[in-house]
């Protein structure tokens, strides 16, 4: 099968991978470029554990055709700390307790970074929007939603 | 949280440093971070891929298995079959000398429920393994089958699991589980009213955001290291070695963070084969459920059926329970037999009863194989035994709540499988709740208390 170029920067930095026709973004992360931060929870769309940031929208890595990234600015995860230093939103999960076997959290720290990046100032019934396409099995959604408030209060609070 | 220091001050030491005080769980800085290695994340080269041809009946008799084009399909590396896996029946609960073993890790000569394995196909790529998988011709005799765990136990249904050779796991107190405490039907008679209802559950998937599964490298010195998701290691390792009549020593099984389980990756069903896999090829293998297997595949939560008779009298107190527990393990037992027995040692509920007469049953059906969920055996009892217990309030025009701390046990009281009841704080328990919702109950049942008896 030929392979298919793609390029893309990922977290800031360049990445250029041949990959086989048909490679879904989540699997050209995971298996080709070692970024596991990415979960696949269904590999059908459903669960949202696979959310990342392709130029500045929420996306499903595993709807997406890795093919299809060339010039992308995808973020995860894995790249949200700067300088080792916690984003709010990481602060916050750890600080409610918003994480039990954190499958689903990478998806759902991904969602909520886009909505706090349109929205500064959500409402919850924002929060409880922008989060409707994750799943999580463990925590309860109570306290993740807790604590992407608690993240955009703590913005706000810096930004005064 | 507040901590409730009146309660049992004089049994109770006051050094305790831990509750009531926050602390971070040890894994949340890898969640947040997304550096936390779930069993997935491990990615070998020249890693092949293990899907599985499944049963499309629920009963049937297997007459040929035809794997030659699947092996052709480009890619394939292997294709096992029961002929394959050195020791092919096996039962988990054999660790703690349960048995028979009643279930094979690949079907042999019968199915008995739909998805079952019945050949394992390793490939290079999970397309291939896939599209391989779909050329495995199997030529089944349907046979009839039984999804009803009455209907089961009738003479003359089909007979699921040959190993059993009845559809009721037997237990060494014979057909089921037995607790027998005072006379029950002499209670019934004494009672002024008795009530029987029955209660019944469906299966319930657990649904864990990541699916079941494993990754296995070979080290190179036929010692294999296994990445899994179990939530049992220890009864994962010792399997395996039975199946694969190889030493505990040459298996190296490394779990860590599962990404949730609530109990359905307590069962031994994707190491086994992955690690043979591994072990013939000499290659890493990865075998991992699809969204849909979990759903379709994984063991659920047992439908139950229970049957509960009380005898209650007009002041409150229940002086007869009679229940019969049917649990339904599916083909195969997994931890069900085990379920059942608790549910026996769970249906007085926490309160004294003076005359308990309980029947509990594994029993086998052509349905998925159920097991472990979070408090399996005792959860739908226990839904059932307080449905009950309002009915039983109802009916002598008590309130709920009160008539509980009547028949809540007490520290001393003797519990019908005769064990004498300690560390109760039952009553204590309800007087905050009672408190917390705003439901309040008369002045003497807030003087009650578990410990000091007679008060
Ligand atoms: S893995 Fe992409 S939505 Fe579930
Ligand atoms: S924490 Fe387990 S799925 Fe959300």
């Amino acid at each position: 099968m030929a392979k298919i170029p793609v390029q893309f920067t990922l977290n800031g930095s360049e990445k250029a991978e041949f990959v086989d026709g048909g490679t879904t973004l989540l699997n050209a992360l995971r298996d080709k470029i070692g970024d596991t931060s990415p979960k696949g929870g269904c590999h059908q769309g459903t669960c949202g554990a696979c959310s990342v940031i392709i130029d500045g929208e929420i996306r499903l890595s595993c709807l997406t055709l890795a093919e299809t990234c060339n010039g992308a600015d995808i973020k995860t995860l894995s790249g949200l700390a700067e300088g080792g230093v916690l984003h709010p939103l990481q602060r916050a999960f750890l600080d409610t307790f918003a994480t039990q076997c954190g499958f689903c959290t990478p998806g759902m720290i991904m969602a909520a970074k886009v909505l706090l990046d349109h929205t500064p100032n959500p409402s919850r019934d924002d929060v409880v929007e922008a989060l409707s396409g994750n799943i999580c099995r463990c925590t309860g959604y109570e306290p993740i939603i807790e604590a992407v408030l608690l993240a955009a209060r703590a913005n706000s609070q810096n930004a005064a | 949280m507040e901590l409730r220091k009146s309660y049992f001050a004089d049994v109770r030491k006051d050094d305790l440093h831990e509750i009531g005080q926050p602390r971070p769980r040890s894994d949340s800085p890898g969640h947040v971070t997304g550096k936390t290695a779930y069993f997935a994340d491990r990615n070998f080269p020249g890693m092949l891929h293990l899907k599985m041809v499944r049963s499309p009946h629920h009963h049937a008799r297997i007459r040929s298995i035809d794997t030659s084009e699947a092996e052709k399909h480009p890619g394939v590396v292997k294709v096992l079959t029961a002929k394959d896996v050195p020791h092919n029946v096996y039962t988990i609960l054999t660790l703690i000398q349960i048995g028979p073993e009643d279930e094979t890790v690949l079907a042999d000569g019968k199915v008995r429920w739909k998805g079952e394995a019945v050949v394992a196909v390793l490939a290079e790529t999970e397309r291939a393994a896939q599209e391989a998988a779909a050329k495995v011709k199997v030529d089944y005799e349907v046979l009839p089958a039984v999804f009803d765990m009455e209907e089961a136990l009738k003479p003359g249904s089909p007979l699921v699991n040959e190993y059993h050779g009845h559809n009721y796991y037997s237990y060494d107190s014979g057909a089921c589980r037995k607790v027998r405490f005072g006379d029950v039907e002499a209670g019934f008679a004494e009672a002024d009213h008795v009530l029987e209802q029955s209660y019944q559950s469906s299966p319930i998937e657990h649904a864990p955001t990541e699916t079941t599964g494993c990754v296995v490298a070979p080290e190179g010195n036929d010692r294999f290291t296994c990445y899994t998701n179990t939530q049992a290691m220890f009864f994962t390792l010792d399997n395996t070695s039975i199946i694969l009549q190889m030493p505990g020593s040459k298996l190296h099984f490394v779990g860590g963070t599962v990404g949730g389980g609530f109990g359905g990756k307590v069962d031994v069903i994707v190491e086994p084969i992955a690690v043979l896999g591994a072990k013939l090829t000499g290659r890493p293998v990865s075998f991992i459920y699809s969204r849909e297997e979990e759903m379709q595949i994984s063991s659920p939560r047992a439908a139950e059926k229970v049957v509960i008779k009380d005898g209650v009298m007009k002041d409150g107190r229940i002086i007869a329970r009679k229940v019969t527990g049917y649990t339904d393990a599916g083909a195969y037992s997994r931890h069900s037999p085990y379920g059942a027995q608790k549910g026996a040692g769970h249906y007085p509920g926490p309160y004294t009863i003076p005359n308990v007469w309980i029947d509990t049953y594994c029993v086998y059906t052509n349905r998925t194989p159920s097991s472990a969920m979070r408090g399996f055996g005792v959860t739908i009892g226990d839904f059932a035994l307080e449905v009950q217990m309002d009915k039983l309030a109802r009916l002598i025009g008590m309130d709920p709540l009160e008539f509980r701390f009547i028949n809540a046990y007490r520290d001393g009281d003797m519990k019908a499988h005769r064990q004498p009841t300690e560390g109760a704080a039952l009553i204590e328990c309800m007087q905050e709740a009672s408190r917390t919702a705003n439901w309040p109950v008369a002045e003497k049942y807030m003087a009650m208390s578990s410990y000091v008896k007679g008060a």
